[in-house]
């Protein structure tokens, strides 16, 4: 379906109220939404509620061979789907610009930061290491999704066990959740993104846009930081920087 | 446009006294929790749930447009990996109960678009499917001629049925059968079934199914009596 267009007096009203410092929600400039994060039963699933926008994310692993210039570290995959449920624009083939621009800015904040400790992932050198793969789902859009889906990627993750496995020689043994209990993955440092709206040519900003706010947003600025007050990735898109 | 519509409904389990052991799981459902779908609904059968958000009518593509009627559209997610042939056979399955009640005639050249993602996966994935679909529908205030709903038995191997399996039972059992029956007369809509059966079990099981069902359809009553009454 096509996107619905955004009418000039609401565009007009959004900046007029921008200017003045309010928000449509009657937040201040540098509020969050709330978020709300609930568990699912099986191990790695999480939605996140940020706001009205919610993400739904679940890891799972799987003994596979590593990378060939890479023999000894595990495989991290991950992938945001935008489903349609989320906006009636994202129909299969034309969300393309977005999609990509989402998965890889998710790809620098997870996998370059190292946060996901990869040697701890490898059983044979060589041979056999895990596989782990996060997937998200958007399920309804309110704006800010790289936000609601970097807390997901790192909550579905934490929230995450592997099955236990011990090698003795050559034999490998994967133990089921019967027999051992799941061990969690090591996870050095959990970044999250936090998303920066820009109006006007720079002079306003706004943090944690909602829907609204991004189409009339001129630029956007995405950094993630984690709890040592330590820069993951910056991203930003839209303007020039002064 | 409340935004408290959203309730959380309880649980109808019950045993029939004829054949023990032919009780459904605690089943749960929450209606308009998405902000962008025309309607929306979670149903939850156990540890089973399925999100399913419905737009509609809507714009549809001249290459899709029918003259006379609706055009639906279903499209199944899965949690984990990318959709593949197994979705595809269900989404089918869900569209063709769906053209079955829905009137389309009503809304001619429009598209009602239903999009289901699999929140988890405990055994009786399809009926839980079919449930929140009706759910969402109904939330999505698109008219229909009946309600439908989903129920699945198992067959293990001494023939003992089992309604509503967890996904433990439907590895072990001879024959899975799942049906999509409507409100007005328990009518088969659809069904669907794996496995070896002979024509009399299939027909116990038929049975079973539609007394399952009126649990099902006083669950959905309640729920839309709770939602809509000024209390």
């Amino acid at each position: 379906m096509k996107e619905t267009p955004l009418s000039n007096c609401e565009r007009r009203f959004l900046l007029r109220a921008i200017e003045e410092r309010k928000r449509l929600d009657g937040r201040q400039t540098y509020d969050y939404r709330n978020i709300k994060i609930s568990f699912g039963t099986d191990y790695g699933c999480c939605i996140v509620e940020l706001g009205k926008t919610r993400v739904l994310g679940q890891v799972s692993c799987e003994l596979v061979s590593p990378k060939l210039n890479r023999a000894t570290e595990g495989i991290l995959f991950f992938n945001l789907e935008l489903s349609q449920m989320a906006a009636p624009a994202f129909e299969p083939g034309r969300q393309s610009d977005l999609l990509v621009k989402l998965n890889r800015l998710l790809e620098r904040c997870l996998r370059n930061s190292k946060c996901i400790d990869t040697e701890s992932l490898c059983v044979v050198a060589g041979e056999k290491v895990w596989q782990i793969r996060v997937d998200l789902h958007l399920l309804n859009h309110d704006g800010n999704i790289i936000d609601a889906a970097s807390i997901a990627a790192i909550v579905a993750l934490c929230h995450f066990r592997r099955p236990d496995v011990s090698v003795q020689g050559d034999e490998v043994t994967l133990y089921t959740p019967e027999e051992r209990d799941p061990v969690p993955l090591s996870i050095h440092h959990m970044p999250i993104c936090v998303s920066f709206a820009f109006f006007q040519q720079g002079t306003f900003l706004l943090v944690d846009p909602s829907e609204r706010e991004e189409r009339v947003m001129d630029g956007l600025l995405v950094i993630a930081v984690n709890k040592h007050r330590e820069i993951c990735t910056i991203q930003s898109s839209g303007f020039e920087m002064q | 446009m409340q935004s408290d519509a959203k309730i959380r409904t309880e649980y109808g389990t019950d045993s029939s006294p004829q054949s023990p052991g032919c009780s459904l799981r605690h089943f749960a459902c929450e209606q308009n929790l998405l902000s962008r779908p025309d309607g929306s609904a979670s149903f939850l059968q156990g540890d089973t749930s399925v999100l399913a958000g419905v737009y509609g009518p809507a714009e549809v593509k001249v290459s899709k447009e029918i003259f006379n009627k609706a055009t639906l559209e279903v499209i199944l997610r899965p949690k984990i990996g990318l959709p593949g042939v197994a979705e595809k056979s269900r989404e089918r399955l869900i569209r063709n109960t769906c053209e079955a009640v829905v009137l389309g005639a009503l809304h001619p050249r429009t598209s009602i678009t239903i999009v289901l993602q699999v929140i988890s996966d405990a055994g009786s994935l399809m009926a839980c499917c079919l449930n929140a679909t009706c759910m969402a529908l109904v939330d999505a205030g698109v008219p229909m001629q009946a309600l439908f709903c989903g129920v699945t038995c198992a067959l293990d191997s001494d023939g003992t049925l089992v309604l509503d399996p967890t996904a433990k039972q439907e590895k072990e059992a001879r024959a899975v059968l799942t049906f999509a029956l409507d409100s007005v007369d328990q009518k088969l809509l659809m069904s669907t079934t794996k496995g070896l059966y002979s024509n009399a079990e299939l027909q116990q099981c038929l049975a079973a199914a539609q007394a399952a069902s009126q649990h099902v359809f006083r669950f959905y009553r309640e729920s839309l009596q709770r939602r809509y009454s000024k209390s």
